[in-house]
């Protein structure tokens, strides 16, 4: 570090490559090791979309998509998790200002914004189980439970993720390693919204095409 | 930004995009927010509409989508050109191409399965 300071009073700044200017900072370092996991988890869904793909027409005489899914329901759900993943972006703002109010509020948004999008997918799912929509009805309702209710189970944990960071923060406030786990639980957030994206594409909105 | 959280190298604190001025950042969000919704809503609309060529609809669903995705990475997940991010592009580009391999070759094999066993009955669409 000092030597990559002398360089630049020297005035030899553009010799300075990345390695001379030091190792990068344990917040890149862990952002970039919690990106290779959020990457390895969305191969892991690839594989469940390939498998729901191949699946998605194998009803076995049983319901279909466009009987079962509400369009309204999962347009409230995708502003939901839209809505959240903004206010996980105000945040993690609020983080690197030091703000303690507004790191709780964001959160407490983030965290209710989720619930509501958890209430209305465990709602969607007891009401197909109740009309005979179960897994084991079919393999296109296998696949449809495996890939989304994975989607859910990852909110579901980022949820109590955020619960426990909060609680993280009110003991122990702004220390660095907060702050990195809290980076960590915005990327993890952002990512399952992206995922979700794919999920409304590809499952709600394609199954209910003519 | 105070000076104990900085980090040593000035290189890498200067250009890192989570230590942009707050008014930018909440540009950055607010826009983010905004097209992601506009892509959303038209996505629902296509879905929706008779207005559209109907063979049409799918390949325009998942360009909104991958359109969106996009924007997620680059506004909210700040995924961007800068130096910084050179190792999360190339990990994304990686992982992309797993994705790619993933999703279309099961597509591929399974329909070619598919049709190459026409009259057995469709492994696609298996009677449980």
């Amino acid at each position: 570090m000092s030597m990559a300071a002398t360089g630049q009073d020297f005035g030899e700044r553009e010799l300075a490559d990345v390695t001379e200017a030091g190792p990068p900072p344990k917040r890149v370092v862990v952002g970039y090791g919690f990106w290779i996991f959020l990457l390895s988890d969305i191969v892991m869904f690839s594989a469940l979309f390939a498998a729901y793909a191949v699946l998605a027409k194998a009803t076995a005489g049983g319901p279909t998509g466009a009987q079962l899914f509400d369009q309204q329901n999962v347009a409230l759900e995708t502003a939901f998790l839209l809505l959240s993943s903004y206010s996980c972006g105000l945040m993690s703002m609020a983080i690197n200002s030091r703000s303690y109010f507004g790191a709780y509020l964001g959160a407490a948004v983030t965290f209710l914004l989720g619930a509501a999008f958890l209430f209305l997918e465990l709602r969607e799912f007891h009401s197909m189980i109740a009309i005979g929509a179960a897994p084991q009805r079919s393999a296109f309702l296998s696949a449809f439970f495996t890939l989304v209710g994975c989607h859910g189970l990852h909110v579901t944990i980022g949820l109590i993720w955020l619960a426990l960071m909060m609680a993280q923060l009110a003991m122990r406030g702004f220390r660095p390693v907060v702050e990195r786990r809290l980076l960590c639980f915005a990327l993890f957030w952002h990512a399952l919204d992206i995922i979700w994206v794919t999920i409304f594409t590809v499952v709600y909105l394609m199954g209910v095409l003519r | 930004m105070t000076e104990a959280h900085l980090g040593p190298p000035r290189e890498w604190s200067e250009s890192s995009a989570t230590e942009h001025a707050g008014s930018s950042a909440l540009l950055v969000y607010t826009i983010g927010l905004l097209v992601a919704a506009v892509l959303t809503g038209t996505s629902f609309w296509v879905a929706n509409t008779s207005a559209l060529w109907a063979l049409g609809v799918p390949a325009g669903l998942v360009v909104l989508a991958i359109a969106q995705m996009g924007v997620h990475l680059v506004f909210f997940l700040h995924i961007t050109t800068g130096p910084e991010s050179t190792n999360n592009v190339l990990a994304l580009a990686f992982g992309m191409v797993i994705v790619f391999l993933v999703l279309g070759g099961s597509l591929v094999i399974m329909a070619n399965l598919n049709g190459n066993m026409a009259g057995h009955g469709e492994l696609m669409n298996l009677p449980m």
